[in-house]
């Protein structure tokens, strides 16, 4: 089925002419039609205008076109800005909003001719680790326990969404952002590898901002390889964003194939949690075990400050979400609810347009930037925030990467970890520390649990070597040669 | 000579610091593309970022941070190879993003010093705390609709510096002459243009008052946006006023934002201490911090123009001008381009007194600025060439000033297009060719003085008789009636030399 295919393969069998892009981006097409409606993981679906995109790659392919994207059917997270396509970040405030720009990213994807099938579902403003804090409604993970076919899973979240869509085989790719673990977290979830880059090496330019300094775009993918390809294209400097950063992007695919032997592989004690399932603790000995036959080093190592990553990150993202947020004003675009003046239009656009996950982590934002606070709060979270990067400069200096797992469980069910906040957040607890050091940190499907979930392995390396991440995860990719397929996807 | 206000309980002293936002002279805005031109249509000068769409993002304009440098080393400030932007949070509908970009705790000038001049010819040192960069915020227009406010976002994310000013400052006097030194020194760097009609330049006035002789300072009022520096004199001594009179009748002064009223001549209370907003300013995640090569910050000052008082010394040295001449000129940098283009190859003294006499004169009666006078630096300087070959005198050079200035100002007055009004105006006021026009060279013939002054002398018998007498202030009346005689075309010189001659 050409909705099985990889991006590699794809590619390969566009340019070898076996199929047409219009070909492979309709039965993309014709599967979200069929599935979408059960798993609510695509907003919106631009048939005509990925019908079009496909057409104008064929003409290339057919010119002898080799761009790396060419004819590529991918899925896009509702965060990023597409011009002329609506972009709803998950919420109800930003309805109706149609941006006039395309963002730096997907427009790299564009140019690297890309067809885009649809915007994906979310948490709201890229807040929560289940995709239930969505105004459009809830995600359902295609993956289901074997114990207990009929319950919805999560896929994970915040890009639940883009995760969904690529495992279900409605995407071959997909995009996502990972502020505390937003891509990672949910490709563990949905037996996906999702990669997030070190910060700056995407631009952030046209992503609708949860908290500037944390937030990664990055690449859902089948394939180590596919998330390669994706990312070279994404990745770049970008004078748009003073953050991005004017490094070289290096062939990633390239060095999924670099042999990992001799490499030093650190696995920190820290990664643990109370009541995390014996099953992922195997599965991250399996994962070391790998690495090890594969020729790589392992190293005990400690990132001793681990522990207040969560604690750190549910400081410092809410506070720049608060800021960031502040323009959803009903002022001038968007929802706006009317009001008596100007501060009941304030108060009553943003009470109707933000949902409770919103609202309660501005409330938190507000709080801990406030005067008599600051110091207390905020403050000290950057200084956490200082040392978490530290343990990661000074374990960089011993090992070339890191192996924990991606998440302290496999994919829950709706209703599940939602009686309080705390449990929800606790989902980000191995994920954050990467995203307040800016490193780059991949998951990548290692096995499944007793239920038949997939589980994640995570990989972390130095900033800006992401062709070490990417050779570590093939390592564990080859070696744990993970086919488990999920119940809900096209033509199963 | 200094200033104090009486009270019913004694002599207070008047504690002054001011915050300038001088709007900085940039093609394009602190944090976006968009353009900065004063005047345009409402909303025809922002972009996505000025209007906080999703997304968007500032990148800094290097064109503001270098003239943020360049002011910082006109006021001898130090400057910081590091500093931060803060995002200093607030709703407002003129504020898209719902936070202004700031710079809170490290911003890009420290300390740094301004000269200033007091009416008594005394100098002054005041303090610069410091200056920083920050955006400026839309415009709200409450006055076009009758139940709706309208936004124009053009002033939105425009760069100001922010300079503020160490509570140094004693007088109205002294308020007024820092504000505008500041604009001057502003001026000569072409860093703002220092116009408060357009708003360009906006003064807050931090205001305390103490008895004399007493330490520390008392609770200060901040009076918010004077926008002109008599403005700001005025509400320095009303808001001193007010405080005396809270602290005089047993109260004290609270601590909050006031409105100057230019109408009334007092303050009002704007908003109180408590009513204060939490502005929660924290490091803008947007931006890197804005770090300076040493050698960069050198090479700006190395080609940092001449400031006013280097200028002042110069002119003093150099031209041998009195001070008072050389702080007229050096005021602003148009004046002083226009002395010395007029006092090149010439005598500095006379052009220095031409130019604040006869020629500061007719600026102000036709109304005229520097920048566009009347009579033109090289006409001016060919009028005095006039004098001092002997062509005309001083009194017909006073005359055919006038006559420059006259036939100017007719002309522009009938021009259709002022972009032209400069080129008819070089080519038709030519001062020798209104001398020979209206026949006014000087009479140098000696045999024409001499006949005057023979008929001087045979007219006044007994004014003679009395001078010869030993009535020597009679001397002037004999030269005032030739140079009558010859409708004061004769030349001084000559006819002082003839009489002394005759009549002696």
């Amino acid at each position: 089925m050409l909705t099985d295919l990889t991006i590699a393969e794809g590619r390969d069998g566009l340019r070898e002419r076996k199929f047409t892009a219009v070909e492979l981006t309709l039965a993309h097409l014709h599967a979200i039609e069929a599935l979408n409606p059960r798993l609510n993981a695509y907003l919106s679906v631009g048939h005509a205008q990925a019908v079009e995109q496909a057409r104008a790659a064929d003409v290339a392919l057919a010119g002898g076109d080799t761009r790396p994207l060419l004819g590529i059917p991918l899925a896009i997270k509702d965060l990023f800005c597409t011009a002329g396509v609506r972009t709803t970040a998950g919420s109800r405030i930003l309805m109706p909003f149609i941006p006039p720009y395309e963002s730096t990213v997907t427009a790299n994807l564009l140019r690297d001719g890309a067809v885009f099938l649809g915007k994906t579902n979310m948490d709201e403003f890229a807040m929560g680790s289940s995709n239930m804090t969505s105004h459009y409604g809830p995600v359902e993970n295609p993956w289901k326990r074997r114990q207990d076919p009929t319950a919805v899973l999560v896929p994970g979240g915040s890009s639940g969404g883009s995760a969904a869509a690529v495992a279900a085989r409605l995407a071959m790719g997909g995009t996502g952002t990972d502020t505390g673990g937003s891509i990672r977290q949910p490709a563990s979830f949905c037996g996906l590898v999702g990669v997030k880059p070190t910060y700056g090496r995407c631009s952030r330019w046209g992503v609708v901002a949860f908290a500037s300094s944390l937030d990664h775009p990055g690449p859902f993918a089948r394939t180590v390889r596919d998330a390669a390809i994706l990312l070279g294209s994404m990745a770049g400097h970008d004078p748009k964003d003073s953050t991005s950063a004017d490094v070289l992007v290096p062939d990633f695919e390239a060095a999924c194939q670099r042999p990992i032997k001799g490499l030093r592989i650190g696995v920190p004690k820290e990664y643990r949690s109370d009541g995390m399932p014996g099953e992922i603790e195997t599965l991250w000995r399996q994962g070391a075990a790998w690495l090890r036959e594969a020729g790589a080093e392992i190293v005990d190592v400690s990132l001793p400050h681990t522990k207040y990553g969560l604690a750190t990150y549910y400081i410092i993202a809410p506070a720049e979400a608060s800021s960031n947020l502040a323009r959803y004003d009903g002022v001038r675009f968007g929802l706006r609810e009317k009001g008596e003046d100007l501060r009941d239009l304030y108060e009553r656009t943003r009470a109707e347009g933000f949902g409770a996950e919103v609202r309660r982590r501005i409330m938190i934002g507000t709080y801990v930037l406030s005067a008599g606070y600051y110091d207390a709060y905020y403050l000290r979270a950057q200084k956490v925030r200082a040392l978490i990067l530290r343990d990661f400069t000074e374990v960089f200096a011993k090992v070339d990467a890191l192996l924990t797992p991606t998440a302290p469980s496999a994919a829950f069910a709706h209703g599940e970890k939602m009686d309080d906040p705390i449990t929800m957040y606790l989902n980000d607890l191995f994920t954050v520390p990467a995203d307040l050091a800016g490193v780059p940190a991949a998951s990548v499907p290692g096995g499944l649990d007793a239920d038949g979930l997939p589980l994640g392995l995570q990989v972390m390396a130095r900033p800006f070597d992401e062709e070490t991440l990417f050779a570590v995860a093939a390592a564990l990719e080859r070696a744990a040669g993970f086919s488990a397929l999920p119940t809900l996807r096209a033509g199963g | 000579m200094e200033y104090a206000l009486e009270g019913r309980t004694g002599s207070w002293e008047v504690v002054v610091g001011l915050e300038v936002h001088a709007q900085v002279i940039s093609r394009s805005k602190l944090f976006s593309g968009a353009a900065t031109a004063f005047g345009a249509e409402p909303n025809t000068q922002v972009s996505f970022v000025d209007a906080a769409f999703p997304g968007m993002l500032p990148v800094l304009n290097r064109v503001c941070v270098e003239q943020a440098v360049k002011t910082g080393l006109g006021l001898n400030a130090a400057i910081n190879k590091v500093s931060r932007f803060d995002r200093k949070n607030y709703f407002y509908p003129d504020l898209p993003p719902g936070y202004q970009i700031s710079q809170y705790e490290h911003p890009i000038v420290g300390k740094g010093e301004i000269e200033i001049e007091r009416a008594d010819g005394s100098t002054k040192l005041v303090g610069i705390t410091r200056l920083h960069l920050e955006q400026d915020a839309g415009k709200s227009l409450h006055d076009q609709h009758p139940t709706k406010t309208f936004i124009d976002l053009n002033r939105a994310g425009v760069a100001l510096m922010e300079i503020v000013s160490e509570p140094d400052i004693r007088s109205p006097d002294e308020a007024g002459a820092y504000l505008r030194k500041l604009r001057s020194i502003l001026r000569y760097l072409g860093t703002c243009d220092g116009n408060m009609e357009e708003g360009s330049m906006r003064a807050d006035v931090n205001v305390s008052v103490r008895k004399h002789g007493e330490d520390g300072y008392r609770t200060r009022c901040e009076v918010k946006n004077v926008n002109s520096i008599r403005f700001a004199m005025q509400a320095v001594e009303a808001e001193a006023l007010r405080q005396i009179e809270v602290w005089e009748s047993g109260e004290a002064v609270r601590q909050e934002t006031r409105l100057f009223d230019s109408g009334r001549g007092v303050t009002r209370a704007m908003r109180s201490k408590e009513e204060a907003h939490d502005y929660r300013y924290f490091p803008d995640p947007d931006l890197l911090p804005l770090v300076l090569e040493q050698a960069w910050i050198d090479d700006l000052k190395a080609h940092l123009p001449e400031l006013p008082d280097a200028k002042k010394a110069r002119f003093m040295r150099d031209y041998g001008l009195s001070a008072y001449d050389a702080g007229v000129l050096v005021a602003e940098r148009t004046t002083a381009l226009f002395y010395e283009t007029v006092a090149k190859g010439r005598d500095p003294k006379l052009a220095a007194n031409w130019i604040t006499g006869d020629f500061f004169a007719a600026l102000k009666r036709t109304g005229r600025t520097i920048e566009n006078p009347p009579v033109t630096a090289e006409r001016l300087g060919q009028l005095l060439d006039l004098m001092v070959d002997n062509t005309i005198n001083g009194k017909i050079a006073k005359d055919v000033f006038e006559v420059m200035v006259n036939r100017a100002v007719s002309i522009h007055d009938s021009a259709s297009a002022t972009d032209t009004f400069d080129a008819v105006l070089t080519q038709t006021i030519d001062p020798a060719a209104i001398v020979d026009e209206l026949g006014l060279r000087q009479v140098t013939d000696t045999g024409a003085i001499d006949a005057a002054v023979d008929k001087i002398i045979a007219a006044n018998p007994d004014k003679v008789a009395e001078f010869r007498s030993g009535k020597d202030k009679l001397f002037g009346f004999f030269v005032g009636q030739v140079m009558k005689a010859m409708q004061g075309k004769a030349n001084p010189a000559l006819v002082n030399e003839t009489l002394k001659r005759r009549l002696t």
